[in-house]
């Protein structure tokens, strides 16, 4: 399989790839400017060499005299140790020096000319200055070549070529890192955007709504779109499901009245059973989808519940008192253990209600008769509901929380399996925590931990 | 041992001469071959074989397959040599760095790679290197200057002349740069450097000084009496005659260090032979045979130990006064000023 793309790569090795060519001109132009420049230097220290000699030439009654600076030659030394070559015409005569040494194209005149010629075996680099001077009262033409190999020339611009090379290393080093710290920072909104997108509880499903880099913007307006066309499919799910279950609820009432009617009337001991059957199908069918709403309203309520400032003992007290009749109907009773003080929290009434109310029904349910059932909350806003019922069974904890999940060991109670998945999503909806476990002795000890205010 | 190899290379010489070689037109002082190898290294020389014997000796011992040829001329001859006759010599050592500098820098010289160990000063490009360096002195006999302190430099010599002209009237000596090229060298060395230099030649001029084309003449002079002061004397002869008689000045102002140079001429016929005797000349072993022979080891120590010591530089100025229309008037104006009627 491929790795995907890496816009951080591609950012970096685009960075990196710009820094080398640029490091790369950057050495080109200036081994370039700085030929040109020792070449202008080393041209001017040439000229001057060759108009001192020039300027050293004197006319007299016996013919010129030629008088060499020592230093004229030993200053084209200086840098390269360069070779020197000179030649001195009168005229067409060459009166001393080199006498094969090539002359320029043009007459030279006092200003030096420079070219370079092939010689003895060597690039050299010659200046020519032409002037005149008097012997014996004519004017003679004189002219001074001074030439010089490109030793200097080429020690100096290797060196320079050093330097720019390692100018351009630096600055490539420099740019890379730069590069690298440029991608990061460039790809900081994108990885906060992922990871606060990836940080969302599965129930949340709000627009996003952090500020972006104006590029981002299209990318956050599309997940919002796509949020929210999944947010109205599942409200159009949980609506259908409270349609569907009011529906059912409402003949399933009639049923029973009419089976009820039906049974009372009956005399045959085998129809009785049957219609029994049937009632007891349909208590099971109208529980299930009671739950249904239940379970649909905590799913449609916990993407945005409200914060109602509620005391956590109220609550429950209340909830325990209207749930008493059921249990005296079963030989049971609540026994409530509460703090002195408030137990203050904020929090989406309905759905706590609805996580309490399931946690005390399924402990009603599953309980033993003639047991106690024991409430108990602590001032940290842990409300423990212990029965002394048939216990988990084989499934253990997790798989009882689940959508329609149902213990081994429940054959013979009514109930749709949605009970604790209630419990669950509404306590995350508040915050809490929702766990189960064994309890010593038998039963089932079930805990909500709930954030206080 | 030494003598053994002077008696070998003079025997070598006879019988070489027997042969008939082709005339060489340049001037030979003399020709001696050294070893019985079966690989002859040519060497022109401008250094008398003896002095050089045991260090070619030394040579051979460590290639005993290598025989030397050792061809003496003056420095003029050795330059025509290479310049003028192309003469196939694989290695040629002079005294006199204008010509060897002309040579190097006309492209006469090969390159050679193993002048690394030199200072510097000591070597020009890869073509043109010090195998000895000499301080260029004067020297004084002690008898003449009683009553009299030792000139120090120049200066003190210019007003030592001038006040004592009686004595030293005849009694100056130093080289005629007409006649020698070292003696060339120095003179225009001493005019580049300053102008005492000038007119320590016309103050000398005006005692009527005897001209000389070698320092050993001037040392026997100098020893026998006949001369009182030497100007300009190869300090490694005076070294090699020690006499209380006698007293080497180093000059204070500045003293010329001569550099005794070798380079492989594009000429040779077996370059490496030449530059393999080059390397073992500037070789440690090389430098301590040539410092017993009298000629002292290239060394930076010696030069920044003595701020006076000035190695005479390798560079293209030296081409200057090679110039024939510079030469000639470098000569008449020393001549004016020393040559007095």
């Amino acid at each position: 399989m491929r790795r995907p793309a890496s816009i951080r790569r591609r950012l970096l090795l685009q960075g990196i790839g710009v820094a080398a060519l640029l490091a790369l001109v950057l050495y080109l132009a200036v081994r370039g400017v700085a030929g040109a420049a020792i070449q202008t230097v080393q041209d001017s220290v040439l000229g001057t060499a060759t108009v001192v000699i020039a300027e050293e030439l004197r006319g007299g009654a016996d013919g010129i005299s030629v008088d060499i600076p020592y230093a004229a030659f030993s200053m084209l030394g200086a840098v390269g140790e360069d070779r020197v070559f000179y030649r001195i015409l009168v005229g067409d005569q060459t009166v001393t020096g080199y006498p094969d040494l090539p002359l320029p194209d043009v007459v030279p005149g006092l200003t030096p000319a420079f070219y370079t010629v092939p010689y003895q075996d060597a690039q050299v680099r010659i200046g020519a200055v032409g002037r005149s001077v008097l012997v014996d009262g004519n004017r003679v033409d004189v002219t001074v070549l001074l030439g010089q190999t490109r030793t200097a020339q080429a020690v100096i611009s290797a060196q320079m070529a050093n330097r720019a090379a390692g100018l351009g290393l630096g600055i490539f080093a420099l740019a890379a890192v730069l590069a690298l710290i440029s991608a990061r920072s460039v790809l900081a909104p994108v990885h906060d955007l992922a990871l606060a997108v990836g940080r969302r509880g599965p129930q949340d499903l709000r627009p996003v709504r952090r500020a972006v880099p104006r590029e981002l913007v299209p990318l956050v307006a599309a997940l919002n779109g796509l949020i929210a066309r999944l947010r109205s499919a599942l409200d159009r799910t949980e609506s259908f499901i409270t349609e569907a279950a009011h529906h059912v609820r409402t003949p399933l009432a009639t049923v029973r009245m009419q089976t009820e009617v039906a049974l009372r009337q009956a005399r045959d001991d085998a129809t009785r059973a049957s219609l029994r059957n049937v009632i007891r199908a349909v208590d099971n069918a109208a529980r299930s989808t009671g739950q249904m709403l239940d379970h649909a309203s905590v799913i449609y309520r916990s993407d945005q519940p409200t914060q109602d400032a509620l005391d956590l003992r109220v609550v429950l007290r209340d909830l325990v008192g209207q749930m008493a009749p059921t249990a005296d109907m079963r030989d049971m009773a609540f026994v409530l253990d509460m703090p002195v003080g408030p137990v203050p929290l904020s929090a989406d009434r309905l759905l706590l209600e609805s996580a309490l109310r399931n946690l005390l029904d399924n402990a009603l349910k599953y309980g033993t008769a003639d047991t106690d059932i024991e409430v108990a909350l602590t001032p940290d806003g842990c409300v423990t509901v212990c029965d002394r019922g048939r216990g988990l069974g084989g499934g253990g904890a997790a798989a009882l929380t689940g959508r329609f999940a149902r213990g081994d060991n429940v054959g013979d109670v009514v109930g749709s399996g949605l009970g604790l998945s209630i419990v669950r999503d509404a306590a995350r909806a508040c915050g809490g925590t929702f766990t189960i476990s064994p309890r010593p002795g038998g039963g089932t000890c079930a805990t909500l931990h709930l954030p206080l205010r | 041992m030494r003598d053994l190899a002077l008696a070998l290379a003079l025997t070598l010489t006879l019988i070489g001469g027997l042969f008939a070689r082709p005339a060489l037109a340049f001037e030979i002082e003399e020709v001696a071959t050294f070893g019985a190898g079966a690989q002859v290294v040519s060497v022109l020389s401008t250094t008398d074989a003896a002095v050089f014997a045991p260090v070619i000796a030394g040579y051979l011992e460590t290639r005993p397959d290598l025989a030397v040829r050792y061809t003496v001329a003056n420095s003029q001859q050795v330059y025509a040599a290479i310049a003028r006759d192309g003469a196939p010599f694989d290695l040629v050592i002079s005294s006199a760095m204008d010509l060897q500098m002309k040579l190097a820098n006309d492209g006469a010289a090969r390159a050679f790679d193993g002048g690394a160990v030199l200072p510097d000063w000591a070597r020009w490009r890869d073509r043109l290197f010090a195998v000895a360096q000499e301080p260029v002195v004067m020297i004084a006999r002690r008898a003449d200057f009683a009553g009299l302190p030792l000139p120090q430099s120049r200066a003190d010599l210019v007003a030592l002349l001038r006040d004592n002209a009686d004595r030293f009237a005849g009694r100056i000596g130093t080289y005629d740069p007409a006649g020698s090229g070292a003696g060339y060298l120095f003179a225009t060395q001493d005019a580049r450097q300053s102008d005492s230099a000038w007119r320590l030649s016309e103050v000398a001029g005006s005692l009527h000084p005897r001209l000389y084309t070698a320092s050993a003449a001037m040392i026997d002079d100098v020893q026998s009496g006949r001369l009182a002061l030497a100007y300009n004397v190869l300090g490694s002869y005076a070294a090699a005659r020690p006499d209380p008689g006698m007293v080497v000045i180093q000059p204070a102002d500045f003293t010329h260090v001569l550099l005794r140079t070798a380079l492989v001429p594009v000429t040779s016929t077996d370059p490496a032979a030449g530059a393999g005797f080059l390397t073992f000349l500037l070789s440690p072993q090389g430098q301590s045979l040539l410092a017993e022979a009298g000629l002292p080891p290239v060394s930076d120590t010696t030069i920044t130990a003595a701020p006076q010591l000035r190695p005479i530089r390798l560079d293209p100025g030296l081409l200057v006064y090679v110039d024939p229309m510079m030469r000639q008037k470098f000569l008449t104006e020393w001549t004016a000023a020393v040559v007095q009627p």
